[in-house]
């Protein structure tokens, strides 16, 4: 994963904090995936990349945060355990998703329905064969982050190798 | 005017639903994706119609090409993550008048929307 797809991620998580919840985020320095996490995950949006670049994409958030981040979002207090708590987040992360998989230049990536998974200390495993940034983020509603997990499909990666043999084929 | 709002999420249905009540848009229908919306249209009659992409059962551009295939006439602003410009050109094949990317504010909804009409209006 290179520094443009980070880069991609920390715009398009501002951008949708500040235009949709009117609220500005600070990203901080990203880390890798495995090391112990800056706060427990309780709601985690996923959402599933496919295409030239494969992979996921994880919005995690300690339930006070995302309580505080979901009246931002629709103006009202929800039960976490409430569909429409898990709507509003999974649309979160579809928007941060759809929104980075743009800027992707030169990439054709779909992106999954989001589902959202809500619990104490819940861990969502990562595909192995990819790998795996956490981005840490703070908001007036406290802390949070976006997971990346990433590969770039053989094709993407090397376009003129695959039409050569497409070609010979 | 009739409206009716096409998309999987309960959240961006109230969101846009707000923004059309601001606007003097009273009657308005929403559709959880395109095979709900394909079942109320020929009933509620839209004037405008505003339609994700990404939706489960049946995506927004394949209801399009459903609506369209029907004789719907109505404009149609696609209201969508997809930003990419292929995407947009594949938009407009299938038939939507405008579009716009989610994040997006009230006011540059509400312009997409008047413009879609006003252009609709003089066409």
């Amino acid at each position: 994963m290179d520094a443009s797809s980070i880069a991609a991620f920390v715009v398009s998580t501002n951008e949708v904090f500040r235009t949709m919840l009117s609220l500005s985020v600070t990203a901080g320095k990203p880390y890798s995936c495995c090391t112990v996490p800056k706060f427990e995950n309780e709601v985690s949006g996923i959402i599933g990349m496919s295409g030239d670049v494969q992979g996921m994409v994880v919005l995690s958030f300690p339930t006070a945060t995302a309580c505080n981040v979901i009246r931002s979002f629709t103006g009202m207090d929800m039960d976490p355990s409430s569909p429409d708590f898990a709507d509003a987040i999974g649309e979160l992360v579809n928007m941060i998703s759809g929104s980075a998989k743009a800027k992707f230049e030169g990439k054709t990536v779909s992106i999954s329905c989001p589902s959202v998974v809500v619990g104490k200390g819940h861990k969502v495993q990562q595909p192995s064969d990819a790998l795996c940034i956490t981005i840490p983020f703070e908001c007036a509603g406290g802390a949070f982050s976006v997971e990346v997990a990433m590969k770039v499909a053989r094709a993407a990666a090397h376009p003129t190798q695959n039409t050569t043999a497409a070609k010979a084929a | 005017m009739k409206v009716m709002l096409i998309d999987d999420s309960k959240t961006m249905r109230t969101i846009q639903r707000n923004i059309l009540l601001q606007l003097g848009f009273k009657e308005i229908e929403e559709a959880c994706d395109g095979q709900d919306a394909l079942s109320k249209v020929s009933a509620f009659a839209p004037e405008l119609l505003l339609v994700d992409w990404n939706m489960p059962n049946m995506d927004g551009i394949t209801f399009v090409k459903n609506y369209r295939a029907q004789g719907g006439k109505s404009p149609v602003v696609m209201v969508t993550t997809e930003a990419e410009k292929t995407r947009v050109v594949e938009a407009i094949k299938a038939g939507v008048n405008n579009y716009i990317v989610k994040p997006f504010t009230p006011d540059s909804l509400s312009q997409r929307i008047n413009e879609t009409l006003s252009r609709a209006k003089a066409a």
